[in-house]
């Protein structure tokens, strides 16, 4: 369902040519788990950034569910990106004056959904993430743990087909960050994609593919 | 994105940013009072003038003999000959009108008034008894002319104060004879300090009966015809039937002038109310200074919350719902400056009507329309800038940690 084929992505830092990604040939099946790991700098968020919709590479061809994506423009990769994918962030990324469940429903409302349609997919999220209790708490007054379990609810709130999570455990204590993949992996049992990029490598042996990368290239493949 | 939502988002994000809510507010709430605290006082002076105009009388028509080129000229300001005299038998005709309520016809000459030994050169008044409801002059004591046919006169006079002091010394005038030229008058009143009239000081006049006035000056010839018209609205129902009955009279010409005191009434008004639209517009200017300051505070906004609007385009926001909720959010703090600015201006107002009871301050109902207009349409046009530099952040860029 996700197929990159000779993608680039070079960054200009003055007079320098940056190739954060070099010929990259990829496929992703549906509800495949998938680990990216790889040395600082290798081009890892990049990666995610390209398949997520959020970056467009240099050159290269990207098809998502069959249908060609690289010459999309800003809104129409807004409203793929809204369909398609849930991301989970490093740092959590939580608005700090909404409350955990406006949080979770944010991206349903610049979707459009109905009020009340809301409502239900919201009370569903809260008792799947064991949220009920925190819903009207602002992120200052949450945990690391809890603030990410309200971004991997908020990810996926709009049903997406791709879970891309960019060090999710890496803000996180060792045991945190367990209860954390916990989660993120039921949501993958639920049937979605995920995408992990992680500089553990005990938790990237947990994935059922291992990708390696090395200065912009892919260099590794592992899989069972 | 639904209205409600972007509406609800904007309002979090109002009442999340408190400092800057109140800055916003203040800059827009002093514009917008000042906008309708100063256009009320201009209207204030506006509506004084026209009321002080009113108790004069304003549904006065003044008929002058000629034709002036100058029409809306000043009574007295007569351009153009005289090719015929105007006469009493014209102003009694004009009583045909239903238009006209009363009418004074008027001689104006200036006489050697004396008493015993003393004596004055004074302007001297012919009319009839009705000349004082058209001016709407006050006896000090005694009566005004006594009514009746103004081509017979009885030898009785009415005199200012001045003259009835001067002359008299201390003594009552009252019942008093005195001399015009040749003529012996009996003071049978004298008027109240009332200042000037017709452009005379009414301390310093005799008036007499028109007869007498006329025999005086050995003239026919009527100075004015003063017409006081039934109401407002039957001014220029007054004003063509004297032309048409006056040209009847002089044979299908128009000979005369006719002036109501409306028009420079009129004129009156036209020029405040243009000074009171343009002290509003310098007012307005201030709504501008606070749309440059939505503006700034807008645009440090953009970068404080680049994180906020990265992560809503990665979440799915399309570049008009970011432009959109900055929108929003200016028409908010506009709405809510505009709101204090009326309460304040409002306020203002009424502590200025302490200060000057006689003044009627009120804002002009296109100031209070305008203000909060001028004030939205400022805070939209100033966040358009601030705006688009959000829907355009690259949200890679906005989320990362450099
Ligand atoms: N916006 C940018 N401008 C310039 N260079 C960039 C930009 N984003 C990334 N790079 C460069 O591209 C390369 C890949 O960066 P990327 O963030 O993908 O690495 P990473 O594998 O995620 O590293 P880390 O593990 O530290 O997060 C790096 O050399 C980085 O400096
Ligand atoms: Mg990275």
């Amino acid at each position: 369902m996700i197929r990159l084929s000779g993608i680039e992505r070079v960054f200009r830092v003055g007079e320098e040519e940056v190739h954060a990604l070099r010929g990259i040939e990829l496929e992703i099946a549906r509800g495949e788990y998938l680990s990216l790991m790889g040395p600082s700098g290798s081009g890892k968020s990049t990666l995610l950034n390209v398949i997520g919709l959020l970056d467009r590479p240099n050159a290269g061809r990207y098809e998502l569910d069959g249908r060609d994506v690289t010459g999309l423009d800003d809104d129409e990769l807004s409203r793929a990106r809204r369909e398609k994918m849930g991301f989970v962030f490093q740092f959590f990324h939580l608005v700090a004056r909404l409350t955990a469940a406006q949080n979770i429903e944010l991206p349903m409302v610049l979707a459009g959904i109905e009020p009340g349609e809301r409502k239900q997919r919201l009370a569903r999220l809260l008792s799947a993430y064991g949220l009920e209790a925190r819903a009207h708490h602002r992120p200052d007054q949450l945990s690391g743990g809890q603030c990410q379990r309200v971004a991997i609810a908020r990810a996926m709130s709009m049903g997406p087909s791709v879970i891309l999570a960019d060090e999710p455990t890496g803000n996180l204590d060792r045991h945190t960050g367990q209860e954390v993949m916990a989660v993120l992996e039921r949501v993958h049992h639920g049937g979605g994609s995920l995408v992990l990029v992680t500089h553990d490598p005990e938790i990237g042996a947990r994935a059922q593919r291992r990708l390696r990368m090395v200065d912009g290239a892919i260099v590794g493949d592992e899989r069972g | 994105m639904r209205l409600a939502d972007t509406l609800g988002f904007a309002w979090q994000v109002v009442r999340g940013y408190r400092a800057r809510t109140l800055l916003i507010l203040l800059a827009m709430g002093i514009g917008v009072a000042a906008v309708v605290a100063v256009s009320s006082i201009g209207e204030g002076a506006r509506l004084y003038v026209v009321n002080q105009f009113g108790s004069l009388g304003t549904h006065l028509v003044v008929v002058l003999p000629g034709r002036s080129e100058t029409a809306g000229a000043m009574p007295g300001v007569l351009i153009g000959k005289t090719p015929r005299d105007l006469t009493i038998e014209d102003a009694l005709a004009l009583k045909r009108s239903p238009a006209i309520r009363r009418l004074a016809p008027l001689i104006v000459g200036a006489g050697d008034v004396r008493v015993g030994a003393r004596n004055r050169e004074t302007p001297v008044l012919g009319s009839t008894s009705e000349l004082m409801d058209i001016r709407h002059m006050a006896m000090a004591q005694g009566q005004f002319l006594p009514p009746g046919d103004p081509r017979h006169s009885q030898p009785v006079c009415v005199v200012g104060a001045k003259v009835a002091t001067e002359l008299f010394a201390g003594r009552s005038a009252l019942g008093e004879w005195l001399r015009v030229g040749d003529r012996r008058f009996r003071v049978v009143g004298i008027l109240a300090t009332q200042g000037e009239s017709l452009g005379f000081n009414t301390d310093e006049i005799v008036i007499v009966p028109l007869a007498a006035a006329q025999a005086l000056f050995n003239t026919e010839a009527l100075f004015r015809i003063l017409v006081e018209a039934k109401s407002r609205e039957q001014i220029a129902i007054a004003q063509s039937d004297i032309e048409e009955i006056l040209r009847e009279r002089h044979e299908g010409k128009r000979e005369v002038t006719v002036i109501t005191q409306d028009a420079v009434l009129a004129t009156f008004d036209r020029i405040l109310r243009a000074l009171t639209l343009a002290v509003g517009g310098l007012a307005a200017i201030s709504l501008a200074v606070a749309g440059i300051l939505i503006m700034n505070v807008m645009l440090i906004s953009v970068t404080q919350r680049r994180h906020e609007i990265g992560l809503l385009k990665a979440l799915g926001a399309t570049g008009a719902n970011i432009r959109l909720m900055f929108f929003t959010e200016a028409v908010l703090l506009a709405l809510g400056g505009a709101l204090l600015g009326l309460a304040v201006g409002k306020l203002g107002q009424l502590f200025i009507g302490q200060l000057f009871p006689s003044i009627p301050f009120t804002a002009p109902w296109w100031a209070v329309i305008a203000a909060p207009l001028t004030a939205i349409g400022t805070a939209v046009l100033f966040s358009v800038a601030p705006a688009r530099r959000a829907a355009r952040l690259d949200p890679v860029r906005a989320l990362s940690k450099r």
